[in-house]
């Protein structure tokens, strides 16, 4: 990973904590989830089968990473045989330097992107500035935060945490001496026009992949506000950053993920747009790239499938876990500290940034509700994943933990050590006596009334037979 | 019906009335009730931290405990009740699951026996027949815990029972399933934003039943889980707006004499 994005010396809960104190970012979030929640019900209402639909979605899912190495190989040797270009990135570094290598050798200096979050978890805008390259995003809400200097706070949506007045300010330092209205209609009629030029302009176009398409060797892009078509078919040469999981065997298979993708994601039937590329322009065409590579990114997907939760690689990032999850709800993205938020970041995070210990915690940012788990809809456990995780890092707690757990379970694994220490609860009601038995009990202090232990037990009542 | 009850840690220290309207409940059911001796906690706390050997240390005392009472010689019980979602699924779900992962095998098949036939209060509940039930008309709101709804699929047995009360009204609340931010150590280890989750349900619960006419606003609040009402009720009593709540056993229980559950007996 980059490195550059949040992590590094906070931890989750000031996050956390800062973000519930943001009456702003709350009242943004509750709205545009509402909005998301209720078309996605609308839209899965409308399936004959919804749940038949994710079976064979989580199974086709299961298929393609039992199979993946293969069909990796099978869309690379038919995306090569189209005339594009595959390189193969380990890691973040290798897919930025192979990027900003292509955009040297082509001498350019304009970049124009559509939305991709492999590139931002390799931080390719800032190897790409370091190339000398001008960068601009060009789906409207991953160009607000970037002209915010923020990180994407939703998966689909990046600037979700913004009111309306709040992505006029952002856009007004692309907007000059013109003052901006902050009708959303307006704000993206301007985007759009200003970001035409920059289309015209650019010399290289980067995009991500939603699936890559073995049996053709294409790449399938979705939006819904078409800059994805201009992104790739405007600049003479174009990269494509995909993570290596981003794939199918079939069209058959595609067709169906990208119909549970938007439903999912947006409630709708299927995204406005829906790009395809299988190699550069030949002859005759009107548009599209003389020159298509495809960046293929490993990044620590390769452990992740060789490991027990292997399953978070089925996801296809439709941000359903996201709207739905009640924390994603209360702090938005950028309490997860990195480039994938809500439930799926949560497991992610973990994962991909491993060498950052606070990633470890992430692990922590659910109440295990299980809400994310039902809206997946390639049926991913992300709850069990969750405990997955949280059994890695209890594995390597701290001694305190490991002793305070192994002294729980020593007295209340004995009928007799449970019997003791519940009636000293009892003898001990009030709170200050009893809270060092408990050592989380002054942090549910801080918000809530301390619970009194009742007199007696219900098992000194039952026992005396007074039940 | 013979039963064993779970009656679970925190009924047991925080909320014992809840354990013995259970029992009063059960028996009006025609359930004749025992109280296994031996069992202490599920060991839900340790395996949501994922520590799973002092989880399952814990929770195979418990298990011994359940089976027993199911394989008594003398006097066998038919079913295990637990008066929480939660606990219900940690036994149900994730039991099995846990002995297998610490190497337990016998622990996990004699999991999966205890599971198969141990219930959640109101799913056993919603089977029997009760005597009639009434209450001071009162406008109620349920809470549908997670675990149970989810991971145990219970979702109308609860209402169902609740309207079996005269004197109850149920009210629509749209924050009904939504989580209420417990999430057992989750409500210590990121305080503010399980706080923050509670406000929401409590600000909802001002509108429940908004559009239906009569009065807005529920006047009690119910849930087949008790922690999760301790958590709604000591955060709202922390900020001074304290709210009802009431077990649905408890709701149960006083309206066998037609008693208002707000009211202690
Ligand atoms: S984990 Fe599931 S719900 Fe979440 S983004 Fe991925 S596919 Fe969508």
């Amino acid at each position: 990973m980059s490195g550059e994005h949040l992590l590094p010396g906070t931890t989750l809960r000031d996050r956390t904590a800062a973000a519930t104190g943001d009456v702003r970012l709350r009242g943004s979030l509750a709205r545009a989830l509402r909005h998301f929640g209720h078309g996605r019900e609308r839209a899965l209402a409308d399936l004959d089968d919804p749940d038949g639909l994710r079976h064979a979605a989580r199974a086709v899912r299961a298929d393609i990473l039992a199979d993946l190495p293969a069909i990796l190989e099978r869309l690379a040797d038919r995306f090569e045989a189209n005339g594009g270009q595959v390189f193969w990135a380990a890691d973040a570094a290798e897919a930025n330097g192979h990027i900003a290598g292509i955009a040297r050798r082509i001498g350019a200096r304009r970049v124009v992107k559509s939305k991709s979050m492999a590139s931002e978890e390799t931080g390719l805008n800032e190897a790409l500035a370091r190339a000398g390259c001008s960068v601009v995003e060009t789906d409207l809400g991953e160009w607000i935060i970037q002209l915010a200097h923020e990180t994407p706070s939703h998966i689909i949506a990046p600037a979700v945490h913004r009111d309306r007045y709040q992505a006029a300010e952002a856009l007004q330092t692309a907007a000059g001496d013109r003052t901006l209205d902050p009708d959303p209609a307006k704000l993206a009629a301007f985007a759009r026009e200003t970001l035409r030029a920059e289309y015209l302009r650019a010399d290289l176009g980067v995009s991500g992949v939603n699936l890559g398409v073995a049996e053709t060797g294409s790449l399938v892009l979705v939006t819904n506000e078409g800059n994805a078509s201009l992104t790739m078919g405007v600049p003479r040469v174009h990269v494509a950053v995909m993570g290596m999981e981003r794939v199918t065997a079939t069209w058959e298979q595609c067709e169906l993920l990208l119909s549970l993708l938007a439903r999912s994601a947006t409630g709708q039937q299927l995204s406005a747009y829906t790009d395809i590329v299988s190699g550069p322009r030949r002859a005759g065409e009107a548009d599209g790239p003389d020159e298509v590579h495809l960046v293929i990114l490993d990044n620590g997907r390769s452990d992740v499938l060789a490991s027990e939760l292997h399953e978070i690689l089925a996801c296809i990032r439709c941000g359903a876990c996201l709207n739905v999850c009640p924390v994603y709800r209360q702090v938005g993205g950028h309490a997860y500290g990195w480039v994938y938020s809500g439930p799926v970041g949560a497991v992610l995070t973990p994962l991909l940034a491993s060498e950052h210990p606070e990633a470890a915690e992430l692990a922590n940012a659910s109440t295990l509700c299980g809400a994310c788990m039902d809206a997946c809809p390639v049926g991913i456990p992300l709850q069990d994943l969750l405990l997955s995780l949280r059994r890695r890092r209890a594995e390597r707690a701290g001694s305190a933990e490991r002793a305070a757990w192994r002294a729980w379970a020593e007295a209340w694994g004995r009928p007799a050590g449970y019997r003791t220490s519940t009636r000293a609860l009892a003898r001990g009601r009030a709170a200050a006596r009893w809270a060092h038995l408990l050592p989380g009990l002054s942090r549910w202090t801080e918000g809530r009334a301390a619970p009194v232990p009742a007199r007696r037990t219900f098992r000194e009542r039952w026992d005396a037979g007074e039940v | 019906m013979r039963v064993a009850l779970f009656v679970t840690c925190m009924v047991d220290v925080l909320e014992p009335d809840v354990g013995v309207a259970t029992v009063r409940v059960l028996r009006a059911a025609g359930c004749d009730v025992s109280c296994p001796d031996g069992q202490t906690c599920c060991g839900q706390p340790a395996w949501n931290a994922g520590a799973a050997d002092a989880a399952a240390t814990v929770a195979r005392t418990t298990l011994d405990a359940l089976h027993a009472a199911l394989h008594d010689p003398a006097d066998p019980a038919e079913v295990v009740v637990v008066p929480a979602g939660s606990c219900a699924t940690m036994i149900r779900v994730f039991w099995p699951e846990l002995f297998e992962l610490v190497g337990d095998h016998d622990a996990a098949e004699r999991a999966r026996l205890v599971g198969a036939r141990t219930r959640e209060l109101s799913e056993l509940l919603a089977e029997r027949s009760l005597p009639p039930l009434r209450m001071p008309a009162t406008r109620v709101a349920y809470h549908h815990s997670c675990h149970l709804l989810r991971e145990l699929r219970v979702h109308d047995q609860p209402e169902a029972l609740l309207d079996r009360v005269e004197g109850c009204e149920r009210v629509e609340w749209g924050a009904a399933e939504r989580c209420c931010g417990f999430g057992g150590l989750f409500s210590m280890k990121l305080p503010e934003v399980s706080v923050a989750m509670a406000d929401d349900k409590l600000a909802s619960l001002a509108e429940a039943g908004a559009g239906a006419g009569a009065g807005a606003g529920a006047e009690l609040l119910v849930s087949a889980d008790g922690s999760c009402l301790l958590h709604l009720r000591t955060r709202a009593e922390h900020e001074g707006r304290p709210v009802r709540t009431a077990h649905l056993a408890q709701v149960l229980a006083a309206a066998l004499d037609g008693r208002d559950p707000r009211v202690a007996p």
